[in-house]
């Protein structure tokens, strides 16, 4: 127990410990984080009146992200499932930037609920009278919380057994592996399920959106891992081989051609009927009656989406410097057409065809970018401690268990 | 000096060997210095960034109280007298009106069903404003339960209605009303998404709402195919004056921020024998409201003898509203026998 309180400790002190570029990166992250904490608590005094949603489109930016971050948390699975199931050992050594990856992620999805949230003082209502299984939400609640504390364990574990130099017993981690690669399809599937069940929506209510979920989370998830490790590797002594990320590329090369296969049956499926419920596809692609806020995003992303896979699919993409292009177009283009792209669009035109645009307020993006940045800060953190930690630059014995070799010993200086 | 030195390395080895290894004191002390300076400059930017929290009325900090009510299903006889009495003064205070605050228990024997006559209605929207006045309905900004839609006629397609018609007078000869409001479900979609179980189906067929347990996700409002549900984007505004008085706790008592309100056909009026204010109001007599349970009724009969339209049935919510139409000349015409190929050869 003491031992861990060090461990505790340890990464406590280890967060704040680094060279100037790193102060620097953290610094700028907690200053926006802290301008989107004020703009909170202006939120929270004024009312979600502060944000551009409305009666009429009553979800939006918050609830846009939530949804693409769900992706990316579900991402990890990506590299367990090589790793655990396949024993393709390239991508052994940075399964585990996925896992923190999930955590920090989970943490920015709550984070963006609870920004939503008229209400969040009656946060503890959810566990006073819990609507399970029937609502969705809860489920989604279960899902997100259950999927944070499988990946926490996982790491934590691990982590803390480098700490202490033992083993890992595969015993006390290997079958949360396992859980955590079904949970993690789960969470997917579950929040496309929250939009999917609801018979009013004709927009979301398509058997289609699950499965496009998990295609552009499987692209967008180890995309955004690629960018990450390469960063790692480049400020950090950990050892990433480019084995690593041409593995991720081929997942990434997959999962691309399967989302934008889905989002091809879903245009068609759509336009060729072109009934009734195609009012909203319309919007969100044409315009609709001058209303077309959204058609030069949604453009934007089709076209990186498309470039990305072009990309992806050509031998070039096995260089780093266009996968590295190939990445960052499929992480902005899905987070477009998975966020603003698929939550706006369902609200416009209303369920009783009045058109109300929907836009932002300066303040709600603010807010989303405090949330992005605090969930890099906390993802820059799990780096920064598992780092030494794992490569066994920092370990109990070095630090307490000789008192001589503390003073000679320093941390594992990235 | 030298003691503060010491004491300042003392305090701090953990920070020392974390900064410099085999520092000096000297070194050490300026460390501590910007340290501390770090953490005052942290401290005032957390301070700066939740300084808006001041502005906070005070009657919007939940007491404890009010965060451990109970979920209204929940509150025993006693609870529910506290929490009235509470609200009863918080109305008070805020309003200087003395509210009657009820309870009214659905009746036996009661399904209230609503029905809607399109041959009649002239979109005069004295419905939306009786319901405005009635069910203490934010002025500013704008709630209304009610939207009535111009629509073009040889169609019934929400798509090309006129929501913001404003010609001096009603009718427009070249199109036809129709009123949209809470359509009560019998199985509502608002209700069986709701994490909290904040909204429910009451015996009567009222769909309700917890105003004080609702944690304002606003998922219900997505879930409704009728946008019958209004969400409190900010504090409520009702002019000086204006509050309606009879309320009760899950109807028109006034609402706090953050949570969703709907239409609740006045439970407050029509579980003591009253009708709607939208139905009183209404100078056509469009509108028609009873216990459908009772075979005597005008609802009943209507549903019995009129021709029906119900507003998007394919979405199956089974709702409590339907919409009917006048018939002229079809039941006047003498009976014949129906075309058959016999009676042709």
């Amino acid at each position: 127990m003491k031992k861990y309180a060090t461990f505790l400790w340890e990464c406590i002190r280890l967060s704040f410990v680094g060279d100037w570029r790193y102060h620097l990166w953290m610094t700028l992250l907690t200053l926006v984080a802290l301008l989107g904490l004020h703009a909170y608590c202006q939120q929270l005094v004024h009312g979600l009146i502060t944000t551009g949603m409305t009666d009429q489109v009553s979800w939006g930016l918050y609830i846009a992200n939530f949804t693409y971050l769900v992706g990316l948390a579900a991402a990890a699975a990506m590299l367990v499932i090589p790793v655990y199931i396949y024993r393709n050992m390239h991508l052994d050594d940075v399964v585990i930037f996925g896992e923190l990856l999930a955590v920090a992620v989970i943490v920015m999805c709550l984070l963006f609920v609870m920004a939503d949230l008229g209400r969040p003082d009656r946060f503890m209502h959810l566990v006073w009278r819990f609507n399970f299984p029937i609502s969705m939400l809860t489920w989604d609640v279960i899902a997100l919380n259950g999927y944070l504390l499988l990946n926490l364990h996982i790491c934590g574990y691990l982590i803390y057994c480098a700490y202490c130099r033992r083993k890992p017993s595969p015993v006390f981690y290997v079958p949360f592996v396992f859980v955590a690669i079904v949970w993690a399809i789960s969470i997917h599937t579950v929040t496309a399920f929250l939009y999917v069940g609801l018979g009013g929506r004709p927009f979301w209510n398509s058997a289609i959106i699950a499965p496009r979920f998990l295609a552009s989370a499987f692209a967008a998830g180890p995309a955004f891992i690629i960018l990450t490790l390469q960063i790692v590797r480049r400020y950090t002594r950990h050892h990433v081989g480019d084995d690593a990320l041409l593995t991720l590329r081929r997942i990434i090369q997959v999962a691309m051609i399967i989302n934008v296969f889905l989002l091809i049956c879903e245009v068609f499926t759509e336009f060729y009927t072109d009934s009734a419920h195609v009012a909203s596809a319309r919007y969100l692609y044409f315009g609709l009656s001058g209303a077309h806020a959204l058609v030069p995003w949604i453009w934007t992303a089709m076209a990186m989406n498309a470039l990305a896979t072009i990309l992806l699919v050509l031998p070039a993409s096995r260089g780093l410097s266009w996968l590295n292009l190939a990445c960052l177009l499929s992480i902005i283009g899905i987070w477009i057409e998975k966020g603003m792209g698929l939550i706006v669009p369902a609200f416009v035109p209303t369920r009783l065809g009045e058109i109300v645009e929907y836009f932002p307020t300066p303040h709600e993006i603010m807010i989303c970018l405090g949330i992005w940045a605090f969930g890099l800060l906390l993802y820059t953190i799990f780096v920064r401690i598992s780092v030494p930690v794992l490569a066994g630059d920092l370990t109990y014995d070095q630090r307490y268990g000789n008192l001589e070799s503390q003073a000679i010993q320093g941390p594992g200086q990235s | 000096m030298h003691d503060f030195q010491e004491e300042a390395s003392d305090s701090n080895r953990s920070m020392k060997s974390a900064t410099g290894d085999g520092a000096g004191s000297e070194c050490s002390r300026r460390g501590f210095v910007v340290q501390a300076a770090a953490a005052l400059a942290g401290a005032s930017a957390l301070a700066a960034a939740l300084a808006p929290l001041r502005h906070f009325a005070s009657d919007d900090i939940p007491t404890i109280d009010e965060f451990l009510q109970k979920h209204y299903k929940e509150m025993t006889r006693e609870d529910k007298e506290r929490v009235f009495a509470r609200i009863h003064d918080a109305v008070q205070k805020r309003y200087g009106v003395a509210p009657k605050l009820l309870d009214p228990p659905p009746m036996d024997g009661v399904e209230f069903v609503y029905g809607l006559n399109l041959s009649r209605c002239i979109g005069c929207r004295k419905c939306v404003h009786a319901c405005v006045q009635e069910n203490n309905l934010s002025r500013s900004p704008e709630i209304q339960y009610i939207r009535v839609l111009e629509m073009e006629k040889g169609s019934i397609n929400l798509e090309t209605a006129n929501h913001h018609y404003d010609p001096p007078q009603v009718p427009n000869p070249e199109k036809y009303y129709m009123p949209v409001q809470c359509h009560q479900c019998a199985d509502p979609p608002c209700v069986k998404v709701c994490p909290v179980e904040a909204t429910w189906q009451e015996p009567d067929g009222i769909t309700v709402i917890d105003y004080d347990w609702c944690i304002g996700c606003r998922y219900c409002e997505a879930a409704c195919p009728y946008w019958a549900r209004r969400f409190n984007f900010t504090e409520p505004v009702l002019p000086d004056g204006e509050l309606q008085p009879n309320m009760a706790y899950l109807s028109n008592r006034p609402r706090p921020k953050g949570v969703m309100e709907k239409c609740t056909f006045c439970l407050h009026r029509t579980r003591v024998g009253r009708l709607p204010a939208c139905v009183e109001v209404c100078p056509t007599g469009s509108r028609k409201f009873g216990n459908v349970l009772d075979p005597e009724s005008e609802v009943a009969y209507i549903l019995k003898h009129k021709r029906i339209y119900i507003l998007k049935e394919d979405v199956g919510t089974i709702p409590r509203f339907f919409y009917y139409f006048d018939e002229r000349g079809s039941r006047y015409h003498e009976p014949i026998a129906p075309y058959t190929p016999e009676s042709d050869a």
